[in-house]
């Protein structure tokens, strides 16, 4: 029970902290953001820390579900009911494509064709004018809720966020730890292994990164419905660099890591750039420094010490 | 030949690395119940005949039927599940996984799908049984709990059978298993092996000549990919062409 000690703090940490000094709306922004963050890490975590699969390219299923957003707006659906399993469906279905080229190499090639697919998307969104090219797209308004506008309140979306993010974690960590994630680990420490007791890895690993992209396309509803405004950026391979330094921050053995991850990398980003207008010159070094010297991540250090 | 049908059946098997031949035309069966070791200097092409017979590299020509069946251009995981087992000569274990779920994992890939999501694995006691039992079967039932990695090297050996064994196969293809083995853990193998005889065809690919003398049905040897005699071993020890070629000063 002790390994679910973090975990469990982290959330109740969360729940409690709009009447615990962070509800003032900036604040909660700044929360939501890192938990809509925290759920992209928790996604990439499953591949990463999972199944092995270092994916640069993540960021590209956020961006998927943050556009379906827009295209459903435009046409003016705008209710959760539709946009949320549309937004979801287009991400997974944007994974399985790129999933399903890019599973069939490995290693830094499969790094730098999810990379690729990546740019793609980024590309892809930059060119469509219909919503906005470069300069983006400003929504309306929030996604409503079975026809009302409940998520317009700060409150509500800080906990449907929150409730959101639990759900992928509890998700993740048990499809981990069942029959499909010890093919996925088993598979990253060792292959061959893998494929000697009768398993081909890939349709796990296709699995894992549907799911992944799945969970991504969600966070990427949340995201443009937080700053109800969607750009390419979303999209660019900065950000999934990003999702993937809130991973190896957070420690690459768990996933409630990536959590932490996000937390930090956004709370530190704000927090350093009211400092000084210089702060990525302090960023930069402590995000070195972090790697070099907390191997296990900010998971690692909170972890109970064995033996 | 006897009435049996082979299990293994190698037909005319080739395969050429550049301009080198590993594997020049073999052909070779494995009877039921038999162990048959195979035999030959360094680089005579013994592992890569197993990897070709396991599915881990295509020849370039012939055929391996198993149990009848082609299987020449099945996955290895396929031929794995059609009862195809085999170990390796570099020990491949999962080191961070325990040795029970090392084998756990073998025994799931024959218990129904694995696109399981919600029940944690490791608590499944049908895998958990059936992984115990092949530990024991092997004689390892004590380090279950140990992480692979940390096993010492003739127990790693002994964990790979027990993966072998939990896939359920009808033929082990054994390379070298008691590479790098002590002179105590040598014995307990060789002991082991001799007790699973009862249970498997064996393709055993083995260096230590006195193993395979005490162990083998028949002996195939191997040189230059090339298949040079095939017998029991009364008949191998006495072949004038082997004892030129390998068995050469140790036999003296």
């Amino acid at each position: 029970m002790r390994e679910a000690a973090v975990p469990l703090v982290l959330f109740a940490a969360l729940a409690a902290a709009p009447f615990a000094g962070f509800g003032e709306g900036y604040m909660l922004t700044l929360l939501a953001r890192a938990m809509i963050l925290g759920m992209a890490a928790v996604s990439l975590a499953l591949l990463v820390g999972g199944a092995g699969l270092v994916s640069l390219g993540h960021a590209a299923t956020l961006g998927v579900g943050a556009y379906a957003v827009v295209v459903l707006d435009a046409n003016g659906l705008t209710d959760a009911t539709a946009v949320v399993p549309v937004a979801v469906a287009a991400a997974a279905l944007f994974a399985l494509a790129t999933g399903a080229v890019s599973l069939r190499t490995s290693g830094v090639h499969f790094i730098m064709i999810t990379l690729a697919f990546g740019q793609m998307a980024f590309f892809t969104a930059s060119s469509l004018a219909a919503y906005g090219g470069d300069d983006g797209y400003t929504l309306y308004a929030r996604t409503g809720l079975a026809g009302t506008r409940i998520l317009e309140d700060r409150l509500a979306f800080h906990y449907a966020c929150l409730g959101l993010l639990g759900l992928a974690y509890l998700f993740c960590r048990a499809a981990l730890a069942a029959r499909f994630g010890r093919v996925l680990r088993a598979a990253r420490e060792n292959a061959l292994r893998v494929r000697a007791v009768g398993f081909d890895p890939y349709p796990y690993r296709l699995l894992a990164c549907v799911i992944a992209g799945a969970i991504g396309g969600l966070s990427g509803v949340l995201l443009a419905n937080a700053a109800e405004f969607v750009a390419p950026s979303y999209l660019s391979w900065q950000r999934s660099g990003e999702l993937l330094f809130m991973v190896i921050l957070g420690g690459l053995g768990s996933l409630h890591g990536a959590i932490l991850g996000a937390l930090a990398y956004v709370l530190l980003e704000e927090w350093l750039s009211h400092l000084t207008e210089h702060w990525r010159m302090i960023f930069g070094p402590l995000l070195v420094l972090s790697v070099l010297f907390f191997r296990g991540g900010l998971a690692g250090l909170l972890a109970p010490r064995r033996r | 030949m006897t009435a049996r049908a082979p299990l293994l059946r190698i037909e005319g098997l080739s395969k050429r690395f550049g301009g080198l031949t590993v594997t020049d035309d073999v052909w070779l069966d494995v009877l039921p119940g038999e162990i048959h070791a195979v035999i030959g200097p360094n680089g005579a092409g013994k592992t890569t005949l197993i990897n070709e017979v396991s599915g881990a590299l295509a020849p370039d020509a012939g055929r391996v039927l198993f149990d009848g069946l082609d299987i020449t251009r099945l996955s290895m995981p396929r031929r794995v599940r059609a009862g195809l087992a085999r170990t390796f000569q570099v020990t491949c274990v999962l080191p961070g996984f325990s040795a029970l779920e090392n084998v756990a994992l073998a025994a799931q890939a024959r218990d129904g799908s694995s696109f399981r999501f919600l029940r944690p694995a490791a608590g499944e006691a049908r895998l958990n049984a059936a992984a115990r039992e092949a530990l024991e079967a092997v004689g390892l039932a004590g380090r279950a709990a140990v992480p692979a990695g940390a096993l010492a090297h003739g127990e790693k050996r002994q964990l790979e059978l027990a993966i072998a064994l939990a896939t359920r196969p009808r033929l082990l293809l054994l390379d070298e298993p008691l590479a790098g083995a002590g002179p105590e853990e040598t014995e307990r193998l060789i002991a082991l092996l001799d007790r699973l005889r009862a249970d498997y065809a064996i393709l055993l690919v083995e260096h230590d000549m006195r193993a395979v003398f005490a162990l083998a049905d028949r002996i195939s040897v191997l040189v230059y990919g090339r298949v040079v005699a095939t017998g029991a071993p009364p008949e191998i020890r006495a072949n004038p062409e082997v004892r030129a070629a390998y068995l050469g000063e140790d036999e003296a």
